[in-house]
């Protein structure tokens, strides 16, 4: 017997001590240099509801990323076929995803079929016409490949948005995929919401386009759209009165460069006018391609065209062959500095879409903080109260095992460095309160069996092994439940389930043998004659 | 030494059944419509569950909420839905409808910085859910606790009895249904926290009744000759002070959550308050008498080993 009472009071020190080890980094702040080196440093975590942060979920328009990768096929289709002379007309991505080819005669159409058999084996036939000796094209994209695409863009556009975050500084963020196309960000503590969401949200697509120079932009704005031009715009905010206008531009379709071959991007300021501007950085492959670019096009017009707004469209003076280029407008130095983020950390492959977006400022995040802790703290000084005025000394001991619940309850969750949300606090509730009943459900079995006339030391016994199967009833039921809600659940209902599963196995050890232990202690010792129940 | 607050009772509860089972078919077609209203989109559904925008204001100084009422309908916000929580003059603007492109929060704040310049803010939260979300976290949440019924049936069907199981469900299914027939009428959200609170409610009901199970258990294997009813009725009266002590000290943390918790928790400790309530009643009223009126008039068989 006193062997063990030894090992069961060993058992529930060791544990008390790990627990207190494993909370020590949540409580303590800074941990001490030599507790760093040997012992844990895993914290809870409060989640987002309670110490204020953003939570958004992103879609990624997967499907953009595939039309893009079609655009790319169309257009070096056309690229080879001009430069083989074989006479095409309307290559281009049709809207339901195919790309259409239109050949003029039956030696092009030979011509052609050599070539898609040569270089693009990878795109079906999906239709073939021939009509009045032309020959029209629907090719399709193997839905692997596609699917490969969608895959890489989510991917891609994870890491993209990780950097960018990494870059914005936020302490801890989540950045994981979710479900097939979606992306959860979590961002604790932010203070500047809008920004942050500007930041994350933007395609942040650059490219270098040509003013179409040989067609009137009037006519275009008519609706006389030139084949291969398009119009983009330009906001103008007006510095005094900050109007807002948009200028048109007509701009030749063809990207000549795109914000891939950037190196670095910098906010930086016109010493003259006192004007933030971004400036560019190419690599050299980037360098090459600019310098070309500048080479063939002196005195045209070169638009600097960002997610399709234009920013502005310089007339190339002469040839430009540093490897550097400049963004100007009107921008604020944060604008610019942000702006310079997302260049730097490269374009999202395919545009998301904000599906969630929770955001719960500091102040309120506090507040709950603050009124939570005071009502869990007014509502355990009643509990406790309660237990030793309707229990005696009994309930003293109901209250240890509700204290050695906490703690190791705590422990755990420091352990496996748990988020801690108000529904997990919700879980936490019912855990604890089902500690309450598990030493009521005792104690009152006990004083059945004293009312039987039993001794006290039998009636501890008795009462202990009938509450058992009680109190492992109840909360096996309660741990199925909450291991289902576990594996089906979401989010909250999640946190919910982690709290309460775990509350309830470390229950069942409390109560089991945090409390008895001690019965078993002070009845070794000397026979009661009497108990405090 | 401690005290007690019941001696030994006799209450006939078997006996008084058909009342209670009026009040629970009451209590269930009100939860039930409340559920049907939810389906059909006519009930207050949170934005999380139905999409939309909810942003919550600090104010400096007290407002009136007839000026912002006003103030969001001038700049077309016709539909939103505001409370006013004068502690901290706090503004809460709801728009159930989800947003599209262009967010909507940043309108809100644009409007309330410009007609309340002399009164200056600061946001709470801000909350923008799409269509598709809500539906998810709907979907995900009725799965995860269809599953979880049927898991907790099974389990108490294999330590009891398949009656029992089934009661167990059907008492913990009449809980959740009241609390959320309550909160209709009451007008208050349907939201995530409130699902929280109805799973937990669930959790406190289903312990409640496998303590009382338990008991019969016991006593059947004691007095195998007896009425079923007469054996459920002493089973509960020996378990109704354990009963009664651990709903007072539920109740008591429950009190200090609603009182004291914050807006946040306000409904949250509500909804927990009348789950405590209810489902204290429904192990003694319903879960026991569901298997009396299935079983009386055949021998139970309960799993002799424990």
């Amino acid at each position: 017997m006193w062997r063990s009472i030894q090992l069961r009071a060993g058992l529930t020190a060791a544990f008390l001590a790990l627990s207190i080890i494993f909370l020590i980094p949540t409580l303590v702040d800074p941990l001490p240099k030599w507790w760093t080196k040997f012992l844990p440093t895993e914290k809870i975590n409060l989640g987002l509801d309670l110490r204020g942060g953003m939570h958004l979920l992103l879609e990624v328009e997967t499907q953009k990323a595939v039309e893009s990768a079609l655009d790319k096929y169309a257009s070096e289709i056309k690229d080879v076929l001009a430069k083989k002379d074989i006479p095409a007309r309307q290559v281009e991505r049709t809207p339901d995803g195919k790309i259409s080819v239109l050949l003029l005669d039956a030696k092009a159409n030979d011509r052609f079929s050599q070539v898609r058999a040569d270089q693009y084996g990878n795109l079906k036939v999906a239709s073939f016409r021939e009509q009045d000796g032309k020959f029209q094209y629907l090719l399709e994209m193997d839905p692997r490949e596609a699917k490969a695409i969608e895959e890489s863009a989510v991917r891609q556009g994870l890491e993209t948005i990780r950097n960018r975050v990494d870059q914005f500084g936020v302490a801890e963020p989540v950045i994981v995929p979710q479900g097939d196309k979606e992306i959860l960000v979590q961002l604790p503590g932010i203070k500047e919401p809008q920004r942050a969401i500007e930041l994350i949200g933007r395609t942040a697509l650059l490219e270098f386009k040509l003013v179409d120079e040989e067609n009137s932009l009037e006519e275009a704005l008519k609706g006389n759209l030139p084949p291969g031009s398009e119009i983009l715009y330009q906001k103008v905010a007006e510095k005094d009165t900050g109007v807002v206008t948009r200028r048109p531009y007509l701009l030749k379709k063809r990207a000549l460069m795109t914000g891939d071959v950037l190196t670095d991007a910098r906010m930086r300021i016109k010493s003259d006018f006192n004007e933030p501007y971004v400036s560019l950085d190419f690599d050299s492959r980037g360098a090459r391609l600019f310098d070309q670019i500048t080479a063939e096009n002196v005195k045209k017009r070169l638009a600097i065209v960002l997610d399709n707004n234009v920013y502005s469209a310089p007339v190339i003076q002469e040839r430009i062959s540093g490897g550097k280029a400049q963004i100007s407008g009107s921008f604020t130095p944060e604008e610019a500095t942000d702006l310079a983020i997302v260049l730097r950390a490269g374009a999202l492959p395919a545009p998301v879409k904000i599906i969630q977006n929770v955001t719960v400022g500091p102040s309120l995040g506090q507040d709950s903080i603050d009124k939570g802790f005071r009502a869990a703290i007014i509502g355990s000084i009643l509990v406790v109260a309660f237990m030793i005025i309707y229990y005696g000394l009994s309930g003293l001991l109901a209250d240890w095992a509700l204290f050695l619940n906490i703690v190791y309850l705590m422990g755990a969750l420091a352990s496996m460095r748990a988020t801690l949300t108000l529904p997990g606090i919700a879980g936490i509730i019912l855990a604890i309160g089902m500690a309450v009943d598990s030493n009521v459900l005792m104690f009152e079995r006990m004083r059945e069996e004293l009312r039987l006339g039993k001794t006290v030391r039998g009636a501890v016994d008795s009462g202990y092994e009938k509450a058992l199967f009680t109190i492992i009833d109840s909360h096996v039921t309660t741990l199925i439940t909450a291991v289902v809600l576990f594996q089906f659940g979401t989010g909250p209902i999640k946190g919910f389930a982690v709290t309460l599963s775990l509350g309830v196995v470390i229950n069942l050890f409390s109560s089991l043998i945090g409390t008895k232990v001690i019965f078993d202690w002070v009845n070794f010792k000397k026979q009661l004659k009497r108990l405090s129940i | 030494m401690g005290i007690e607050l019941l001696g030994k009772t006799n209450f006939d509860f078997i006996g008084k059944r058909k009342y209670a089972f009026i009040l629970s078919v009451v209590l269930v077609a009100l939860g039930i419509f409340a559920m049907v209203q939810l389906w059909r989109g006519q009930a207050n559904l949170g934005i999380d569950f139905a999409g939309g925008t909810s942003v919550q204001l600090k104010f400096e100084k007290p407002f009136q909420l007839d000026r912002a009422r006003q103030v969001l309908e001038a700049n077309g916000f016709k539909d939103s839905e505001l409370q006013q929580f004068t502690e901290g003059n706090k503004l809460l603007i709801q728009i159930k409808k989800a947003a599209g492109g262009e967010r909507v929060s940043d309108k809100i704040l644009a409007i309330f910085t410009k007609e309340f310049a002399d009164n200056k803010f600061v946001v709470d939260s801000t909350t923008e859910i799409g269509p598709k979300v809500g539906k998810n976290l709907r979907d995900d949440a009725l799965i995860a606790i269809l599953v979880s019924a049927i898991g907790m049936i099974i389990y108490i069907a294999w330590r009891f009895e398949f009656s029992f199981g089934v009661a167990a469900a059907i008492a913990t299914f009449h809980d959740v249904v009241a609390v959320l027939g309550i909160f209709f009428i009451l007008g208050k959200e349907v939201n995530l926290l409130l699902i929280t609170a109805l799973l937990t409610v669930a959790g406190y009901s289903l312990s409640d009744t496998v303590v009382i199970y338990d008991r019969i258990r016991e006593n059947l294997r004691l007095r195998p000759r007896d009425f079923l009813g007469d054996v459920m009725n002493s089973s509960i009266n020996e378990v109704l002070s354990r009963t009664l002590v651990t709903g007072i000290t539920v109740f008591l943390v429950l009190l200090a959550l609603f009182f004291f918790g914050g807006e946040v928790l306000h409904d949250f400790s509500l909804a927990l308050l009348l789950g405590l309530a209810i489902g204290t009643y429904s192990s003694i009223f319903v879960a026991s008498p569901i298997v009396f009126e299935w079983r009386k008039g055949k021998k139970v068989k309960i799993r002799t080993r424990r």
